[in-house]
């Protein structure tokens, strides 16, 4: 199996690097998509189109930016739509998280997470759309729950990582929290079983055929049985996530190297094709596929099946699958720009 | 704050020699070499002594390498002492003038000389992480300290 990458929109809007992208995980569908991006230009912005539309002249697209959101004192640095598609959440260099939902077209702030002492780095919803996670440069991660509506109490802060947290992400369908650092680790963190704090419950490493740099993303597959890392290192790991991380391990299945020339920066499972997606400071785009067997508990082997070289004229920063329709990804990169691709396969 | 390296050695600013491409050859005439960048980086001001990075010997057109095909530069400089804390700050100006000064098209790599600092991991690994950088880039007064760095000769002098 073989797949080809086919440009099909170029939005422009951002005036600087863009690091993330999200899609609006209820508000998407196979003819009219939402997504926001963000970046160095201290703006989000708001996309909506239609990803059976590949006409590439600006006047006829039926992409265009429905709103910006200006207020930010510097980088937005990475978005998170909560899983009912109603709020997104945001992380700030200037250490401040927020929470925005759309007002008649507005985007207004609901909540502002205050705690961490500098740059956040990442921000991300819980399954249940009743938790939200942050990190940052000051080596803490912190969890925060909404008590009631747009009131959010910090439940945790996790001290652990030695180094800048650069991601955090929950588990699909469990409360348990994934982070990865530039110490090189990724830590599980899980709920302690008789109290309201958590703890981690394990560190994926070197010394478990982990990785032997930062630690840049990392994603789950849809039922969160496995998952894959990214790395400074220029490898992929996809871990069996499988068990409960509080009584057993979660294990190195196999680790994809070879591939990216630079620092890997992201990496995203689709849900529906069950193909994992990787972008790197080598401006290509990647594709991976599990060769054979899908049973858990065997070898898992993923070859590559696409790559796109020059998918951004610089590094490419994030890669997020389309949640509806599987042909689709988006990408942000250095070069400003928010691409949008089909799968050919 | 004492100085880290309060008698450092200076060195002559060096004349620069360019050997002309042969007329006709414009492929040639648009490629990038280590010279060039050199020529980017030489007056770059020391963090701490009103001395070029050339005057203190901290680079040096040897110290950088430069594949145009491929589009990437490697930077290799060499602190005035082991242990010196201002690597990180030295190769922050530099990272920031090249990405003023080369296409964007250019993959930069800086490190310490091996041997030539006694955390050159830690400093590389800063240096080499974009995330770091535009974060050290939107602290204020770190960019006044780079800027003032990277200030024309003329202005210090």
């Amino acid at each position: 199996m073989a797949v080809a990458m086919e440009a099909i929109q170029e939005l422009e809007g951002h005036t600087d690097r863009v690091w993330s992208v999200a899609w609006n995980p209820v508000a998407s569908s196979s003819n009219r998509s939402v997504l926001a991006s963000c970046g160095g230009d201290k703006t989000v912005r708001i996309w909506e189109g239609d990803c059976s539309d590949s006409s590439s002249s600006s006047s006829s697209s039926s992409w265009s930016c429905k709103a910006v959101i200006d207020s930010f004192k510097r980088t937005v640095r990475s978005c998170h739509w909560s899983p009912d598609g109603k709020l997104l959440a945001t992380a700030c260099f200037d250490g401040i998280g927020a929470v925005w939902e759309d007002v008649g077209g507005d985007y207004e702030c609901v909540a502002t997470l205050e705690g961490h002492e500098n740059e956040m780095k990442s921000i991300a919803w819980s399954a249940s759309g009743t938790l939200l996670a942050t990190c940052g440069r000051d080596k803490s991660v912190w969890i925060w729950e909404m008590e009631a509506e747009n009131d959010f109490q910090t439940v945790s802060v996790l001290n652990g990582h030695s180094q800048d947290v650069k991601t955090v992400l929950f588990h699909p369908t469990e409360d348990i929290l994934v982070s990865s650092s530039y110490d090189n680790s990724i830590k599980v963190w899980a709920p302690d079983p008789n109290g309201d704090d958590w703890s981690c419950v394990q560190t994926l490493a070197e010394p478990n055929q982990g990785h032997s740099s930062t630690v840049w993303s990392v994603a789950f597959d849809a039922d969160g049985k496995r998952m894959v890392s990214c790395s400074d290192d220029l490898l992929l790991v996809v871990w069996d996530t499988s068990t409960n991380p509080l009584e057993s391990s979660w294990k190195h299945l196999c680790t994809l190297s070879g591939y990216h020339e630079r620092t890997i920066y992201s990496v995203h499972w689709s849900r529906r094709s069950g193909l994992i997606a990787s972008a790197a400071g080598d401006d290509a785009i990647r594709v991976f596929a599990e060769a054979n067997d899908p049973s858990y508990t065997s070898r898992a082997v993923f070859s590559m099946v696409g790559k796109q070289q020059k998918a951004h004229s610089t590094d490419v920063n994030c890669v997020r699958w389309h949640p509806k329709d599987d042909d689709i990804l988006a990408s942000a990169g250095d070069d400003g720009l928010v691409k949008l691709w089909r799968i050919l396969s | 704050m004492a100085l880290q390296n309060a008698n450092p050695v200076i060195h002559e600013r060096k004349a620069t020699r360019r050997q002309r491409p042969s007329i006709g050859d414009e492929s040639a005439a648009e490629e990038i070499d280590a010279l060039e960048v050199f020529e980017h980086l030489r007056d770059i001001r020391d963090p701490e002594h009103p001395y070029s990075l050339e005057q203190l010997n901290v680079l040096a057109e040897e110290g950088i390498e430069v594949d145009d095909k491929q589009s990437y530069v490697r930077v290799t400089f060499t602190p005035t002492v082991q242990h010196c804390s201002m690597a990180t700050l030295i190769g922050l100006c530099i990272r920031v003038k090249l990405m003023h000064s080369l296409p964007p098209r250019f993959k930069v790599d800086i490190r310490v000389a091996p041997g030539s600092h006694s955390t050159a991991a830690a400093v590389n690994k800063q240096l080499n992480d974009k995330e770091r950088v535009v974060a050290a880039m939107e602290n204020p007064y770190l960019a006044q300290t780079v800027r003032d760095c990277l200030a024309p000769p003329e202005e210090y002098e």
